[in-house]
């Protein structure tokens, strides 16, 4: 076994014709370029293949979660700052005008009804947003689907590992938001950490659709732009985040029934405060948002293997 | 004097009317529904707090201390805070993203095109978008009933104002900023002034020294004044609130042009 | 009198010394090459001769002007090939064509024709509609181009011109670019392509570091820099750096690099015919012509500099 630093090359004696500033190498002066096609240090071919067959789609999920990394600094200040603000913001604000008037709802202060619905909103929008703009770069702006593609890994464990790493980039989120809630006292901790899985639930009730329609997507055009002002927010505002769906005009109550926001809200809000739910209910809920999750993922799996196979 | 007119000289070609040519042009090519969702967006905040909400708060104190409808209490914040939404959003995200992404101000600033004439072209647009989501926006406003005096219409201008300053503002600030994810500071330092200015709910719920830190912002200043015109009810904050807000123009203005070289040649 | 003329011309950015003390002059008509690697400072200098980038110290006149100063002028006498394409991405094809013009402004009667004119000049009529997101690179590269000589400008400036462009595109760019030069146009150009400043340049400049470390026409600067012809050979990679010092005598310079040595010499055959007598028997063997990139790498280096 040769040391691989001993066939280092000398520099080149005539590498400053001029006075240069800063020493400048061949690359080849610093590593050892007959090691290159072939050191013996890699794992052989048929390992490589069988790690990935069997890893492929963590290995994708483990790539996205470090690429968050860039803007991790912001998603944590987003998730303990939001929560905070709403709790003062509902809390003492609105919640000073509701209560006054109305006196609660559902038997609890406004703050303790509302901030399980924060939770599951704040955490379908973070969905939304890992899951438009970074799908279709992966295939159009950094190709970097393509990338992984030409590796070992299958265009499903790709999809798989996207899904994966936003969930939990989701569910991590929601158990800071969590945590927040339960110290500024909008939450008595308890069962209530159960709001956590049904918030990462919803949000890829929600974001595992939209990523197979991202995946699809030739062309930037307003696509996101229009989902973000017609869907996501009517949804934030008209699916009885803010309010029991009840107080809307008959009319408008629809938004709630076919939004993955209510559904999660209305689990979120048993599990946090005892809001009365019925077992069929609970599972009507619940089956939705696994439907949906379930379409979505088998609607990305197939995109993405479109996608990338052709 | 001298000294201005070669200032104009170097920054300024006296053009500015071609980038508002390219705006108009660009706004004629652009979908239509993306034109339409900055109008909805405060049309949907209206509907859901104003009907939702508002059915579990009733009235609330107007100003003047006459009890108006939740509705009628943030239809005029709600434009008001379009107002300062739009303005940044132009002024700083946009110009960002053209700046060091789609490198279009680099291409128009090789002709003759100075840094001035670019800024002002670009604030025109934005305060022609503000004027029609502010008109649009009126408008519902009236037909839901919730502006009760003819002063309502002085909303449309004082909407402009508002804009001016915040765009303003974020120009010069954008100026300082290199990448995108400093500029997420910008929304998270939106968030609480949107929420705190008095707008869903009146400052008098915080602590005595919460309120003057408040009433700091140039957001309460608009929302208030909007509110007074929004049912014909004047006092001397009214000139207050407006002069605060021509006083924040004439110094963004200022700010801007201190820093437009700054932000456009490198 | 010179349309350009910059005299100790300086930008730093922080530490980095970007543009670093260069002198220079441009003959109307003249056209003039910058040459150097990735962050010589190429760009730089052309972005402070529009004005658009301002420089720490120095002087610098177009037309007599400083851009600094008198900037629309300036920049009116000014086409613009930047190194990216700064299309606007928000119009069509021949409305980028149209709206540039207008910031010159100039126009519609005018424009329209030109615009036409100039989309044929780039072979893209039949994309005059298209939007510029749906233009090949090439496409865009032509276009952007296209655009710069809207207000048929006297000085251009062209920074990597023909990168992106395919072949037969390339040498069409330099036909048309050659007339521009016979009808009197300055053309200021910065290339990675040594065949292509011998092509286009009258004079050029070396820049490396910020600075010039040479000046001259590319024949001049051949002859200065390097010998008439080089001789490659090979001997395998293990081989080469042993047999530098015995292939010394052989050339006026020695140049060893890890796949190969170089033989600077007048004469390449004659070299190669010395090697051989001399009992070694090259695994390959090359004898060409010296180039303007022999010149290149040896006042700047072989190692890759981003």
């Amino acid at each position: 076994m040769t040391d691989p630093r001993g066939s280092f090359l000398t520099p080149r004696q005539d590498s400053a014709l001029r006075g240069r500033k800063r020493p400048r190498q061949l690359s080849s002066d610093l590593i050892d370029t007959n090691a290159l096609a072939y050191s013996g240090r890699a794992l052989d071919a048929a390992t490589q293949a069988a790690s990935v067959r069997r890893w492929g789609w963590w290995y994708q999920a483990e790539w996205r979660l470090r690429s968050m990394k860039a803007y991790w600094s912001s998603v944590i200040g987003t998730a303990l700052l939001t929560p905070l603000l709403y709790v003062v913001a509902m809390g003492i604000g609105l919640g000073s005008l509701v209560d006054a008037n109305a006196g609660g709802i559902g038997g609890v202060p406004y703050l303790m009804f509302v901030a399980p619905g924060l939770l599951v909103s704040t955490v379908v929008m973070s969905g939304t947003a890992e899951m438009s703009y970074p799908v279709m770069a992966g295939f159009k702006w950094g190709r970097l689907y393509y990338a992984r593609a030409a590796t070992a890994a299958s265009p499903q464990q790709v999809a798989l590992g996207e899904l994966l790493a936003v969930l939990i980039r989701l569910l991590a989120e929601a158990l800071v938001f969590y945590v927040v809630l339960v110290v500024m006292g909008a939450v008595r901790p308890g069962w209530s950490l159960l709001m956590v899985p049904v918030a990462g639930l919803a949000g890829m009730a929600f974001g595992a659709p939209l990523g197979a329609y991202a995946a699809t997507i030739e062309n930037e055009g307003p696509e996101f732009a229009l989902i973000q002002r017609f869907v996501v927010m009517p949804m934030f505002l008209f699916a009885g985040t803010f309010f029991p769906l009840a107080s809307m005009p008959v009319y408008l109550q629809w938004v709630g029934w076919v939004s993955p926001m209510w559904h999660g809200t209305q689990l979120a809000r048993a599990a946090g405060f005892g809001m009365p739910l019925s077992g069929a209910e609970a599972l009507g809920h619940l089956a939705f948002l696994a439907a949906l999750t379930a379409l979505g993922v088998w609607l990305a799996l197939r995109s993405f293997v479109a996608r990338l196979g052709r | 004097m001298t000294a201005l007119n070669g200032w104009l000289a170097a920054n300024s070609s006296g053009n500015a009317g071609a980038v508002i040519e390219r705006g108009f042009k660009v706004i004629r090519n652009q979908n239509w529904l993306i034109v339409l969702s900055g109008f909805f967006e405060p049309v949907f905040y209206l509907l859901s707090m104003g009907l939702g909400l508002g059915a579990l708060i009733g009235t609330v104190p107007g100003p003047g201390g006459a009890p108006i409808s939740y509705a009628a209490f943030i239809a005029p914040a709600l434009l008001a805070t379009s107002a300062m939404n739009g303005a940044i959003y132009d002024s700083t995200w946009n110009v960002f993203f053209k700046l060091r992404f789609a490198n279009l101000y680099q291409g128009m600033l090789a002709t003759p095109l100075g840094p001035l004439d670019v800024a002002a072209g670009e604030i025109f647009m934005a305060l022609f978008r503000g004027f029609l989501y502010a008109l649009g926006f009126t408008a519902v406003i009236a037909v839901m009933g919730l502006a009760t005096s003819w002063w309502a219409l002085a909303m449309i201008p004082v909407a402009l104002l508002i804009a001016l300053g915040f765009a303003a503002f974020g120009m010069a600030i954008t100026s300082y900023f290199t990448t995108f994810q400093q500029m997420d500071w910008i929304n998270i330092a939106m968030l609480p002034m949107f929420m705190f200015s008095s707008t869903l709910f009146p400052i008098s719920v915080f602590p005595e020294a919460v309120q003057w830190f408040i009433m700091a912002l140039p957001l309460w200043h608009g929302v208030e004044l909007m509110r007074q015109l929004s049912v014909g009810h004047f006092e001397t904050s009214t000139w207050l609130h407006l002069g605060y807000f021509v006083v924040m123009s004439v110094a963004g203005v200022g700010f801007t042009t201190r820093r437009l070289r700054s932000l456009f040649l490198r | 009198m010179p349309v350009i003329e910059a005299s100790e011309l300086t930008k730093t950015y922080g530490d980095l010394r970007a543009v670093d003390a260069i002198s220079f002059a441009v003959a109307s008509g003249e056209s003039f090459g910058l040459l150097g690697p990735n962050g010589a400072g190429k760009s730089t200098t052309m972005r402070m001769i529009g004005g658009t980038t301002l420089r720490t110290s120095g002087t610098l006149l177009v037309n007599g002007l400083d851009p600094e100063v008198h900037g629309p002028e300036v920049r009116a006498n000014l086409g613009v090939v930047p190194q990216q394409d700064n299309l606007d991405t928000e119009l069509r094809a021949r409305d980028n064509l149209i709206m540039y013009g207008r910031y010159f402004g100039l126009p519609y009667s005018y424009l329209r024709p030109r615009a036409d004119e100039l989309l044929e000049f780039a072979q893209l009529t039949e994309k005059a509609d298209e939007k510029v997101d749906n233009l090949s690179g090439g496409m865009k590269r032509r276009l952007t181009i296209a655009r710069a000589l809207v207000n048929e400008p006297r000085i251009l400036l062209l920074d990597e011109p023909t990168t992106g462009l395919d072949p037969q595109a390339r040498h069409i760019l330099w036909d048309r670019l050659f007339r521009l030069k016979e009808q009197g146009v300055t053309l200021i150009v910065t290339t990675h392509f040594m065949d292509e400043a011998e092509q286009l340049c009258d004079r050029l400049i070396v820049m490396d570091n910020g600075r010039i470390v040479a000046e001259g026409s590319p024949a001049e600067l051949i002859r200065q820099y390097s010998t008439r012809e080089v001789l490659e050979v090979r001997f395998g990679s293990d081989r080469n750096a042993a047999l530098v010092e015995r292939l010394r005598g052989f050339a006026d310079r020695i140049e060893p690099l890890p796949d190969r040595v170089l033989l600077y010499t007048e004469d390449g055959e004659g070299a190669l015919e010395a090697v051989r007598r001399d009992g070694l028997e090259p695994v390959t063997s090359l004898v060409r012509r010296s180039s303007l990139e022999d010149v290149f790498l040896r006042l700047t280096g072989r190692s890759l500099v981003d």
